[in-house]
């Protein structure tokens, strides 16, 4: 069977607000899918009626071919989900929460008990497996939601903004699960308002403001659209660098549309070319001695093209 | 399935069957049920259950050998139709107001629903669910007063302590808190707010619908069989030897009457029925349609 995940016609109206707007989308295969959008886009609207915690006014979701509205049971059954921040019954500790998620989806009890050893070994939740959930911190009870929606090694992973409500280093954690979860039979559909966590883990992304799909592509497309505009790129110096020198030995390096000032050390160029014409720049800057510390592009790809797009839409 | 990491992705269980509908509603009700068992609501439930006995269990005591206390228990009939059947349907009322009010209501205000929602699970095996762990939590609470009033029993009343009627009072009572459950479960399922739940489904059942009783069998004069807590006085019927009137009009000074009805055990049995059945569909016709916005 083919994974997919697709959005026919997807539409959601709270009253006269139309918070999802014929959202149609469809992710096939093994991959990792970024859901982006700026606050109250659609994201999570979207993703709850894929896994039926709202219905849509109009159209339908797909998980795997059946119809989450038609057979939520069916369509649920392969899918792993992360919605907001759900609470756990108070009472129950994280291994009996996750005996009940297993249970619930037919596992049997060897399989439950090894798997939720292993994915709270994952989540760093080892030393909490008997205590109540109710005493746990936000972040904690996170991680257990994250074990609980892995436990069955679904196929279909929907996560909504799964690092939220997490320290730094939760975040970074997440992240690498996320990442070690990208196998091959297996697609993750992630919404995250976070660029640099899309760009690190997924192989793809859509991005919706106010209802509305504006693109999907792979990363690297994305960069490729970028090709033809400038990209901004900080640079620093080992020491003072005059303007002489700039205009001399940086302003004349083919690529560069623009430069200014950032300070004694530093300055920033415009390069236009894309990530070719970056790769020359710094070529030419690294074998002219100028005491370059530092070549560092101020916005990824995907942050420029993001802001260009919801920059239409406002 | 192809395994990338040794812990999160593999060695990758087989996907399950996923269970029947009522097999689910079974499994999501005995976890429901432990969650209540150990929550402080069960505490607190137990504690009134405990006043209650404890005060009964007082003032036989204090009082034994006064005329009252030797009138009550100079039968199993007369102590239990006083004590079991005045009392329980208090005890039912509390834990259906404790253990049901916010059952459904929570699920969305404290978000426990987007745990259970995102499961392959039907939404009828989450409210079956529920409403099995709130009958058994309660039935916890019921049998516990009853384990009181047997104690109580076997001390004024010896070896008459286990009369057949108190079985069938037994029964009884459990249809009535099907019931009001049933009752509590379409308004949890009519809120988002648990506060808003607990607090209509408290003065509806400790007041409300007692007020609108009265008034509507003094001011209308009809008999008021469609409010549930008219079909409780059927669960002392066991212990009479004659059953009250069906209905009864006494003319007092200047003329005014007063018109009481008591139900007929068909019309007690109904209503329980009736009400068990309307509010459970109703309820979960509510649940159905209420989105985690």
């Amino acid at each position: 069977m083919t994974l997919s995940l697709e959005a026919v016609g997807l539409t959601k109206r709270f009253g006269s607000f139309t918070a999802l707007d014929h959202l149609s989308l469809k992710l096939e295969g093994a991959k990792c899918v970024g859901f982006l959008g700026p606050n109250g886009a659609g994201k999570t609207t979207a993703l709850k009626m894929f896994t039926d915690l709202i219905f849509p006014s109009e159209g339908e979701a797909f998980i795997n071919g059946i119809s989450v509205q038609k057979d939520r049971k069916r369509a649920l059954a392969p899918c792993g989900d992360l919605i907001e921040t759900p609470e756990i019954y108070p009472s129950l500790t994280p291994r009996e929460a996750l005996e009940l998620s297993g249970a619930v989806r037919g596992m049997r009890p060897d399989e439950i008990a090894s798997r939720t050893k292993a994915v709270l070994a994952e989540v760093k939740m080892t030393d909490w497996v008997d205590l109540k959930v109710g005493r746990f911190s936000k972040g904690m009870k996170q991680r257990v939601n994250i074990a609980a929606s892995l436990l069955s090694d679904p196929e279909v992973v929907i996560l909504d903004e799964p690092s939220t409500g997490l320290d730094p280093r939760g975040m970074a954690e997440v992240r690498n699960i996320v990442r070690s979860l990208k196998k091959e039979n297996r697609l993750i559909f992630m919404s995250s308002h976070i660029l640099s966590e899309v760009v690190d883990i997924c192989d793809e992304v859509a991005l919706i403001d106010h209802g509305k799909l504006l693109f999907y592509d792979t990363l690297s497309n994305v960069s490729k659209r970028l090709t033809s505009s400038a990209t901004s790129v900080e640079l620093a110096f080992l020491g003072p660098i005059s303007d002489e020198t700039l205009a001399s030995q940086v302003a004349s390096i083919p690529g560069v549309s623009g430069l200014s000032r950032a300070g004694p050390q530093r300055a920033r160029v415009m390069i236009t070319g894309g990530a070719e014409a970056q790769a020359q720049v710094l070529e030419r800057l690294a074998s002219a001695h100028l005491g370059l510390v530092s070549f560092e592009p101020s916005q990824s790809a995907l942050e420029e093209l993001y802001l260009q797009e919801i920059s239409k839409g406002d | 399935m192809v395994t990338a990491t040794p812990s999160v992705s593999g060695p990758g269980p087989t996907l399950g069957h996923v269970p029947s509908t009522v097999a689910q509603a079974l499994l999501l009700s005995r976890y429901q049920l432990r969650d209540y068992l150990r929550s402080r609501r069960f505490v607190l439930m137990m504690a009134i259950v405990g006043v209650i006995g404890a005060i009964l269990t007082f003032i036989l005591s204090y009082y034994n050998g006064s005329d009252t206390v030797r009138g009550l228990t100079s039968s199993s009939d007369a102590f239990y139709g006083s004590f079991w059947a005045g009392g329980v349907t208090v005890v039912i009322i509390f834990s259906g107001i404790i253990f049901g009010g916010d059952a459904i209501a929570g699920e969305f205000q404290n978000k426990t629903g987007y745990f259970l929602m995102g499961l392959p699970i039907r939404r009828t095996s989450v409210y079956v669910g529920k409403f099995l762990a709130a009958f058994a939590a309660s039935l916890v609470a019921v049998i516990v007063y009853l384990a009181i009033l047997l104690a109580n029993g076997a001390v004024y009343l010896g070896a008459n302590a286990f009369p057949l009627a108190l079985g069938e009072s037994f029964a009884i009572a459990l249809l009535y808190l099907l019931a009001l459950l049933g009752a509590v479960f379409l308004f949890s399922s009519m809120f988002k707010n648990s506060l808003y739940a607990v607090l209509v489904v408290a003065v509806l059942f400790l007041f409300g619908f007692s007020l609108i009783q009265g008034l509507i069998t003094a001011l209308v004069k009809i008999e008021p069989w469609f409010i549930i807590t008219y079909a409780q006085n059927v669960i002392s019927y066991p212990f009479l030897s004659t059953l009250p009137a069906h209905m009864s009009t006494t003319t007092g000074p200047r003329g005014f009457t007063t018109t009481t009805y008591n139900p007929t055990y068909a019309e007690g049995f109904a209503i329980m029925i009736g009400y068990f059945l309307l509010t459970a569909v109703a309820g979960l016709f509510f649940f159905e349609r209420e989105e985690f916005t």
